[in-house]
């Protein structure tokens, strides 16, 4: 909402407080002014001037020689404006005139010919584009009022205006318009409201009822709906401190009939609509719902098509207005028009919020309407209108009017008491205090004692219960004035619970581990919902959920994995030549197995990792190595190796996965995850070098949390070990020999670890050699030699039963 | 034989004295102390001696012996010092060449910010709670004073996936499911820190995607001075404990009172600055006194209990404190971004 100063003095007596000092008293009462602009700039010797004489000049084809009388004097001015003329009124900066930017009018002469003076556009007066009138924009200023030749024009443009921006929020609907501001200002300083003039001179013979009768079908829509005729009306451009206001407002002027219904919608916050009744072709109102499939063309030209959501002003038989939305092009005021229906209703909010939302027309009559107007000022605003319209369009106002009125005008009643008014704001205000906001809120109440029985005007009807009221006293008693207390109440120990803190742990290891953290988007596009989504999801067979407007197809889905995002992150650094990247996020991915989701997905945490270029990158000692897959795989390892928690690893081939360089992750027999290198030809495709990634289910992790780790006692007696290297077929996996010899040693052998991997010219084609290192122990005795030995063979011949192994010699 | 023994000794330190390696020093050794050296060879000519003189002898012998074998031991270790310094000197390296990188990651700016504001509330008793990111219409609008239809859903446009369900748009559903699982029968103070999302294009102001911290605190006889006495100390210790707080009427349609809180300028310190946009403060946080309806429906009876929330972005405080220009920054995940708010 804009308000402008100049107009805004017109109801409440601002006295000389600046603008920029209201702004910040109104911003701290509780609506935020968010700008102030000023219209134009204050200017001196700059006067209306009547051209009386407009010809080319002698040595120049695009300029026009003027003789301009200001008042006081006829002064020859030379103007290169192409819409200058001989007749018209127009604005003279007179020499000694000082226009914004410092630039000072003085007498010069213009190839060989006098001027004295300038003819200015409003442009050059400082006025910013948006105040100009659009026919005004690419040339001089012309009055189209009455005007006094030789008058000051600060005033008569509104030049040194300023306009507030109001940021209006949903439950201040009363401050949509310049008498709710003035109420609201008044509160503020402490001063009265003068109500606009809304008597009707005119003695018309005729009633309105003569002319139109209103019928309201759907009552439930509809609480009000008045109609005043008013004939012989004269259109033509409204009065210039209209037009100036209309402007600061940011509403362009048209013509008087439609500028006064803004005007007194600005003003009232009550829309209002004006038909041409002649073309309404009717002497009958029907508000209705509109029929399925029924249509409208509205002023913009557009057809609509409406549906029994809608509510539709008829003339009987078909629409002629859109009910608080937009008028007919049909019944629309022309040129011609001579009598007008005009309409003061009130409509219900959610019927027209619907339209709204239906057609994309949002204008400042459905925004009020949405919010809610004022029961009390429906009909007062139609009197305000036609009080305009007789002063400003020679109109004459009808007898009365036609009208339905359901509207409850009733006022809430809201109780107070001090003392629940200082425990809920830790203040202590006294009686005297409440009983002055009260009165400088122009709300009426009975005081018994401490008790304080409110009546709550119709203007404010986001006032209902104690709560709001408490708001209105502290407002105005200013928040600043509220002590600093703390809350008195029991302590509570406050801290992370233990899945909030295994998180932290997790984002630190990740972080000592060399990963960077990332912040990627849920949402995703279709390419991107069915990427290096990790096997024990993709069991699930989930349905990927759609919202049901995105604001883009980049935006589209809830992801099913983190990686697609986190490769988007490689692959832009990698395009800004930051090529060695190692990222991770912990987040969350969305599963529904439902085909029509209708309950919540479950969110699953994962933790996810990518990472790309190179890894050892010590160039001067010669050490430069990529990434590859047994770096990913050594961060997870370590990350649950810091965690207690044992895993497996398993081959595996999974779309966009390298098919021989992939593995699932497995704790107790259950998949939690993955790790491998992403498929060449996406990494092509993303222009990635290689790059490799893990994905790990963290939910998963937290479950093995919920029990206690055990405890085992450090063994006394000394441990023995043996190294072992088997001859082996090339595809015997080294993770299945180790789990056998585990398995086969248990419960001597404590651990089994591969120390060396050969395949080359020493062996036969075909074949390999792994070495294994072993630990044995007994937590009981000192181990003999035998009995190693004795497991030893057993381990020979379980490799060799099972993987056709023999031991290297 | 008495002379010989001192001829053999001045001999012995003469060569250790001039010896120039550990292999001459150990000839020495043996050429004199062995089976075969020299004092054996006096010592087996002590037969042919009186009785009386063989002590005087055998003593002189050892004497000439312990002699020679310290001074070899001492010559052994200034042989070897020397070797160890000139060992020493040729290991020299270049020590301002860069060392061997170890890959060191790091928190995300947001984690940062969000875990020391997790970290202050927890300070003064809060727990931390978390909830769904896709949330019911009832969660996120109306258990918080939203019905269907209510205008003030339009601030907040939402990607909703169905009509009873959508993606939260604050994390305060969080707060009613907590009020809900406490039954109305206790009071506790709680902050729910998560991501929510808004249907906003993307620039650099928005996103459809950020962060939120919302903190809500029910008792009997909370005050709204109590919030103002909170929101002082969060800001504070978040911005300085010269920063000045103001808080401002607004509306949220689950408070009432509302409150929004400017902190002053840390650039101009008040006067009015490009930063403040010439206000001298900065919008920081929304909050209020709980609208009694959002008690009533989390179960707690507005009558006995009453309740201060508060809610904040990180992104916005990030972009304040460190002069992040563009929302979008945080989830572009440039890695020259990502390193340069490191401190480590």
């Amino acid at each position: 909402m804009y308000v402008s100063y100049n107009w805004l003095n017109n109801y409440v007596d601002l006295g000389d407080i600046s603008p920029e000092e209201l702004a910040e008293r109104i911003t701290k009462s509780g609506i935020e002014v968010e700008g102030i602009e000023y219209v134009g700039e204050k200017v001196n010797d700059v006067v209306v001037g009547h051209v009386l004489t407009c010809e080319q000049h002698p040595n120049a084809d695009k300029l026009n020689l003027c003789q301009v009388d200001v008042g006081t004097e006829t002064l020859q001015i030379i103007c290169g404006a192409p819409n200058v003329a001989a007749g018209q009124k127009v604005v003279v900066a007179k020499p000694g005139a000082v226009l914004p930017g410092n630039f000072k009018i003085k007498k010069v002469k213009l190839r060989g010919v006098e001027s004295n003076g300038m003819i200015c556009s409003l442009q050059e007066l400082g006025v910013k584009e948006k105040f100009v009138p659009q026919e005004f924009v690419d040339g001089i200023y012309v009055f189209q009022d009455e005007v006094e030749i030789g008058e000051d024009v600060t005033p008569l443009l509104n030049l040194n205006d300023a306009v507030f921006e109001l940021d209006v929020l949903a439950n201040r609907a009363d401050a949509l318009s310049m008498m709710g501001v003035a109420y609201e200002v008044a509160a503020i300083l402490d001063e009265q409201v003068t109500y606009p003039d809304e008597t009707i001179e005119s003695n018309e013979s005729e009633c309105a009822e003569d002319y139109i009768t209103v019928e309201v079908a759907a009552q439930e829509l509809n609480k009000y709906y008045g109609a005043f005729i008013i004939k012989d009306v004269v259109i033509k451009p409204s009065p210039l401190w209209i037009q100036n206001y209309l402007l600061a407002a940011g509403i362009r002027p048209i013509n008087n009939v439609v500028d006064i219904t803004n005007y007194v919608l600005l003003e009232y916050g009550q829309p209002l609509h004006a038909f041409d009744y002649d073309r309404f072709a009717s002497n009958t109102v029907l508000v209705r719902r509109a029929n399925e499939g029924e249509e409208i063309v509205t002023l913009d030209g557009q057809t609509r098509k409406l549906t029994r959501e809608n509510l539709v002003i008829t003339n009987g038989s078909v629409p002629t207005a859109l009910a608080g939305v937009m008028g007919g092009l049909d019944s629309e005021v022309t040129d011609e028009t001579s009598t007008i229906l005009l309409e003061a209703a009130y409509f219900d909010g959610t019927t027209v919020r619907k339209t709204v939302k239906q057609t994309g027309l949002r204008s400042d009559s459905s925004t009020r309407f949405e919010k809610g107007v004022d029961p009390k000022r429906v009909r007062k605003a139609g009197e305000r209108a036609c009080h305009l319209l007789e002063k400003y369009a020679d109109g004459k106002v009808l007898q009365g009017l036609s009208e339905y009125d359901g509207l409850d005008y009733s006022e809430k009643t809201v109780v107070i008491e001090t003392d629940r008014v200082n425990e809920r704001l830790g203040s202590s205000m006294k009686n005297e205090e409440i009983a002055d906001i009260l009165h400088r809120l122009q709300f009426i109440f009975e005081q018994d004692g401490t008790t304080f029985t409110i009546q709550v005007p119709t203007r404010r009807q986001d006032i209902t219960i104690f709560e709001d009221m408490l708001e209105e006293i502290a407002r105005i008693y200013g928040y600043d004035n509220l002590p600093y207390t703390l809350p008195k109440g029991e302590g509570q120990v406050g801290g992370l619970n233990h899945v909030q803190q295994l998180k932290r742990n997790i984002k630190s290891l990740l972080e000592g581990l060399g990963l960077m953290e990332n912040k990627t988007y849920s949402l995703t596009d279709e390419h991107d919902i069915e990427k290096l989504i990790s096997p024990e999801i993709i069991k699930k067979s989930p349905v990927p959920i759609a919202l049901a407007r995105p604001m883009s197809e980049d935006h589209k889905y809830l992801r099913l994995s983190i990686l697609p995002g986190l490769l988007q992150s490689l692959s832009y650094n990698q395009a800004r030549n930051q090529m060695n990247i190692a990222y991770y996020e912990i987040g969350s991915i969305f599963v529904s197995e439902e085909e029509q989701i209708t309950k919540q997905p479950e969110e699953i945490l994962r933790a996810a990792g990518a990472i790309t270029g190179n890894w050892v990158d010590h160039p001067w000692q010669g050490e430069v190595k990529p990434v590859d897959f047994y770096v990913v795989k050594g961060i997870v390892e370590g990350l649950f190796e810091q965690l207690k928690l044992s895993i497996q690893f398993e081959p595996v081939k999974l779309e966009d996965m390298h098919p021989g360089r992939t593995a699932v992750i497995k704790r107790n027999g259950q998949v939690i995850g993955f790790l491998g290198q992403v498929h060449p030809l996406l990494a092509k495709r993303l222009d990635l070098k290689e790059t490799y990634v893990f994905d790990i289910n963290l939910d998963a992790v937290f479950a093995a949390y919920e029990n206690e780790p055990s405890y085992t006692e450090i063994p006394r007696y000394p441990a023995i070990s043996r190294d072992i290297a088997f001859i082996l077929d090339k595809e015997v996996l080294a993770g299945d020999v180790q789990a056998r010899i585990a398995e086969t040693g248990a419960p001597l052998v404590k651990s089994v670890a591969v120390f060396d991997v050969y395949e080359g010219e020493h062996l036969e084609a075909g074949k390999k050699s792994i070495a294994y290192h072993l630990v044995y122990q007994d937590p009981e005795k000192t181990l003999k030699d035998e009995e190693v030995e004795a497991s030893y063979q057993e381990i020979v011949k379980a490799i060799s039963d099972e993987f056709n192994g023999y031991v290297r010699s | 034989m008495k002379e010989q023994l001192e001829t053999i000794q001045q001999e012995a330190l003469a060569k250790i004295e001039d010896a120039e390696g550990m292999t001459s020093l150990q000839d020495i050794r043996v050429a004199y102390l062995g089976k075969k050296g020299s004092i054996t060879k006096v010592l087996k000519g002590m037969g042919q001696l009186s009785p009386e003189e063989r002590p005087v002898i055998g003593e002189m012998a050892n004497k000439v012996r312990n002699i020679i074998t310290e001074a070899i031991e001492e010559k052994a270790a200034k042989l070897e010092e020397a070797a160890l310094n000139e060992q020493l000197e040729a290991e020299t390296i270049d020590v301002t060449l860069p060392g061997r990188k170890v890959n060191v990651g790091g928190p995300h700016l947001l984690t940062s910010i969000v875990e020391e504001i997790e970290d202050l509330f927890i300070g003064m008793g809060y727990e931390i709670k978390e909830g769904p990111e896709v949330e019911t219409d009832y969660y996120n609008f109306e258990a918080l004073n939203l019905p269907k239809d209510h205008p003030a859903r339009d601030m907040q446009d939402s990607f909703y996936i169905t009509n009873e369900l959508l993606l939260r748009t604050h994390t305060s559903p969080v707060q009613a499911r907590t009020m809900e699982s406490y039954k109305g029968e206790r009071p506790f103070k709680m902050i729910c820190p998560g991501k929510v999302y808004r249907r906003d294009s993307d620039d650099a102001t928005h996103s459809h995607q950020f962060t939120q911290i919302e903190g809500l605190l029910v008792d009997k006889n909370v005050r709204m001075s109590d919030l103002k006495g909170t929101l002082d100390k969060f800001a504070k210790q978040m911005f300085g404990k010269d920063r000045e707080i103001r808080l401002r009427p607004s509306y949220f349609p689950f408070t009432e009172p509302s409150v929004e809180m400017d902190i002053s300028c840390k650039v101009c310190n008040g006067d009015g600055c490009s930063v403040c946009k010439g206000t001298g403060w900065i919008e920081i946080l929304g909050g209020g006194m709980v609208h009694p309806k959002v008690l009533e429906m989390g179960g707690y009876d507005p009558s006995v209990y009453s309740g201060f929330a508060f809610g904040m972005g990180p992104e916005r405080i990030a972009m304040l404190k460190y002069g992040v220009s563009d929302i979008r920054s945080f989830y572009m995940n440039d890695i020259r971004f990502l390193k340069q708010y490191h401190h480590a």
